[in-house]
């Protein structure tokens, strides 16, 4: 092989979840002393109402887990609409010294010309695309989760002359669907302004069932996300061949170090796919896991690794 | 005193060239269509333009000092770039009036290949704040956005003093309840993606069974949508319109939206008013006479408006899907 590959590494993606400050504080604290790691995203990507709720521990979370030697980048809002939305997306962008990540077009907009990442929440199908953004500041991109092998292959082989690394998320609940409406609020009979944070509730989640009892779908405020939890623990190698060099895992309740650990030994290639395979299944997450927009398949179904 | 209302143009769907001409001649200003493949997120069988009845769309149109504006927009994934390209080149040949954009890479290319060609930005690009038009605009000269229907009429008009191009706003049809460009639930439970295939709920996937007592269930692959007892109006099965349960609520409910279309007819006054240039209706999927019918009567209803009579709309009520309709959010946020 010819082609010279960038260092690989696991990353974690923001908590998508309302979870209650101190415990979101506490884990990235764990994830500072304990997780192997090598960027940490922040900020609330789901809901601004959300978002002065962990405010305050920013700052020391921050510090934590960059004194631990990891980067930090501040994750923007996805979907941004109100008065509030647009103000925390701007104020996002403009912190000085952090990197951001931006999860739509007014992110774009503030964050022209600076070094920025791109989030798995935009959409980036294409060499073209990412050539584009490249030009406006982006240094990397993590693509769309429902992206086949086909496409995220020939989206590395395209763009391996750019001066953008490739990221794509390997573990977890797997984004769907953004909404300007309040799902965890409509299923409690109140609406986006009344919600009183009733998705609290669920640090992983509410999940729906068909009218036939089958585990479908989890909805997390305005954002709906698959039932299965992401695994392509088996894939990373052949994502690797391919060029992608950063593997994110989205944080849920399970033992998130333990997640890290796993596919850490994978990525650096000291632990065998069998054996990690096997220790992850171990762990037993609340939902079984998929990986079936890999194989160009439908998102909720478990493939061999042959399938490709 | 009337109040004065700058003339809105009224685009129309128009999912074949039999349906384009029903549209210009029953009052439409401008009509929207896609080629016959993945770049335009009506991918549907049997629906769609070649490039030669674009061409010949375009003279009957042109003839009746209508438009004809031209969907490339949806999402081409890395190593078929190639069909959106020809797209995008066939749209510059044929000189259509406009071509609706939503991806980052399609409208770069035709800003920079093209630059006469005029652009609008699609709601598949889910542009929904001033700052995120503001960046379409300034990177690839988007003359007009079509704005995603979230937007309360009052957002709307605030909206447009704050951004550098047209507004067009959706005014009558189906009605997602998930942002645009920005929803992969279709090819979680079917494998076909809506970005990048321009599907939604493809029919080949869809499936009704009957049971013994009458009652009708519909799925999307192998999940169940909704089940409807006997005589209940069956809709037809998208995710964001069925019924589920979850622990806070045990009784089957609508966990998205209630399978409704959207009419905002009562608003027109108010949307003129508030700086939309253009109104549009959804539907290419929808037949002849259903365009004829809701065409022609928005055609009168904003002649009755700039006139200055109250518009006197045609019950539409039965053209809706689930025959039950809503302003959505376009009236208030409490919708959200």
């Amino acid at each position: 092989m010819t082609v010279q590959q960038r260092p690989a590494s696991v990353t974690l993606g923001p908590v998508l979840f309302n979870w209650q400050p101190e415990k979101w504080r506490d884990f990235y604290f764990r994830i500072a002393d304990e997780a192997p790691v090598s960027t940490v995203y922040l900020g609330e990507t789901v809901c601004s109402k959300r978002a002065p709720l962990i405010e305050p521990y920013y700052a020391e979370v921050a510090e934590r887990l960059q004194a631990a030697g990891k980067s930090v980048v501040f994750a923007s809002l996805s979907e941004v609409l109100s008065r509030l939305d647009r103000k925390l997306a701007e104020q996002i962008c403009t912190a000085e010294g952090f990197l951001v990540e931006a999860n739509d077009g007014s992110a774009l907009l503030h964050l022209k010309g600076r070094p920025h990442h791109i989030g798995p929440l935009m959409n980036v199908y294409n060499e073209r695309t990412v050539a584009f953004l490249a030009g406006n500041g982006a240094q990397n991109v993590c693509l769309p989760v429902e992206m086949p092998a086909s496409a995220v292959g020939a989206l590395c082989q395209a763009t391996r002359d750019l001066n953008v690394s490739i990221e794509v998320q390997v573990f977890g609940r797997q984004s769907l669907a953004l909404s300007a409406r309040c799902y965890h609020a409509r299923a409690h009979g109140r609406t986006k302004d009344s919600c009183r944070f009733v998705c609290e509730e669920d640090p992983d989640g509410l999940e729906l069932s068909t009218l036939d009892d089958r585990k479908f779908l989890t909805v997390n405020g305005v954002q709906t996300l698959s039932y299965e939890y992401l695994n392509l623990l088996r894939e990373v190698p052949a994502l690797r061949a391919m060029g992608v060099s950063r593997f994110r895992l989205s944080p849920h309740t399970i033992d998130m170090v333990e997640v890290a650990k796993i596919f850490a030994g994978v990525v650096a290639g000291g632990l065998g796919v069998e054996e990690a395979a096997s220790r992850l299944e171990a762990m037993k997450p609340s939902a079984p896991f998929a990986n079936g927009f890999y194989y160009g398949k439908p998102g909720y179904t478990w493939n061999g690794a042959s399938a490709v | 005193m009337p109040e004065t209302y700058t003339r809105p143009e009224l685009v129309c769907p128009a999912g074949t060239p039999a349906a384009l001409r029903t549209a210009v001649d029953a009052g439409a200003d401008a009509v929207y269509c896609g080629f016959q493949n993945e770049t335009n997120a009506r991918n549907f069988p049997g629906l769609n333009f070649t490039p030669a009845e674009l061409e010949a769309s375009l003279g009957y149109a042109h003839a009746r000092e209508a438009k004809v504006l031209l969907a490339v927009n949806t999402f081409p994934p890395a190593g078929k770039f190639d069909l959106w390209r020809d797209a995008v080149d066939i749209a510059a040949r044929l000189k259509v009036d406009a071509m609706i954009v939503g991806d980052i890479g399609v409208a770069d290319y035709a800003a920079k290949t093209y630059p006469e060609l005029r652009l609008h930005l699609s709601v598949q690009a889910g542009a929904s704040s001033p700052e995120a038009i503001r960046f379409y605009c300034q990177a690839f000269g988007i003359k007009r956005v079509v704005l995603p229907r979230i937007l309360t009429v009052a957002e709307i008009a605030e909206l447009h003093s704050e951004i550098p191009c047209e507004i067009e706003a959706f005014i009558f049809g189906n009605i997602g309840m998930m942002a645009e460009g920005r929803c992969s639930l279709t090819n979680y439970a079917t494998g076909l993606s809506t970005n990048m295939d321009g599907v939604c709920s493809p029919a080949a996937d869809v499936h009704y069974e009957d049971d013994s007592e009458g009652n009708l269930t519909t799925r999307l692959g192998p999940f169940m949508i909704d089940c409807f007892a006997g005589g209940e109006n069956a809709g037809y099965p998208t995710i964001c319109k069925g019924r589920y349960t979850c622990s806070a609520n045990t009784d089957p409910y609508y966990a998205f939206e209630e399978p409704i279309s959207l009419n905002l007819s009562a608003l027109l006054p108010d949307l003129m008013k508030a700086g939309v240039t253009a109104l549009k209706i959804e539907g290419r999927q929808r037949s002849r006479a259903y365009v004829k019918a809701v065409v022609a009567a928005f055609r009168k209803a904003v002649d009755d408006v700039m006139a200055g009579n109250a518009p006197a709309l045609a019950n539409l009520l039965a053209l809706t899907e689930g025959h039950r309709e809503t302003q959505g959010a376009f009236r208030s946020k409490a919708w959200r």
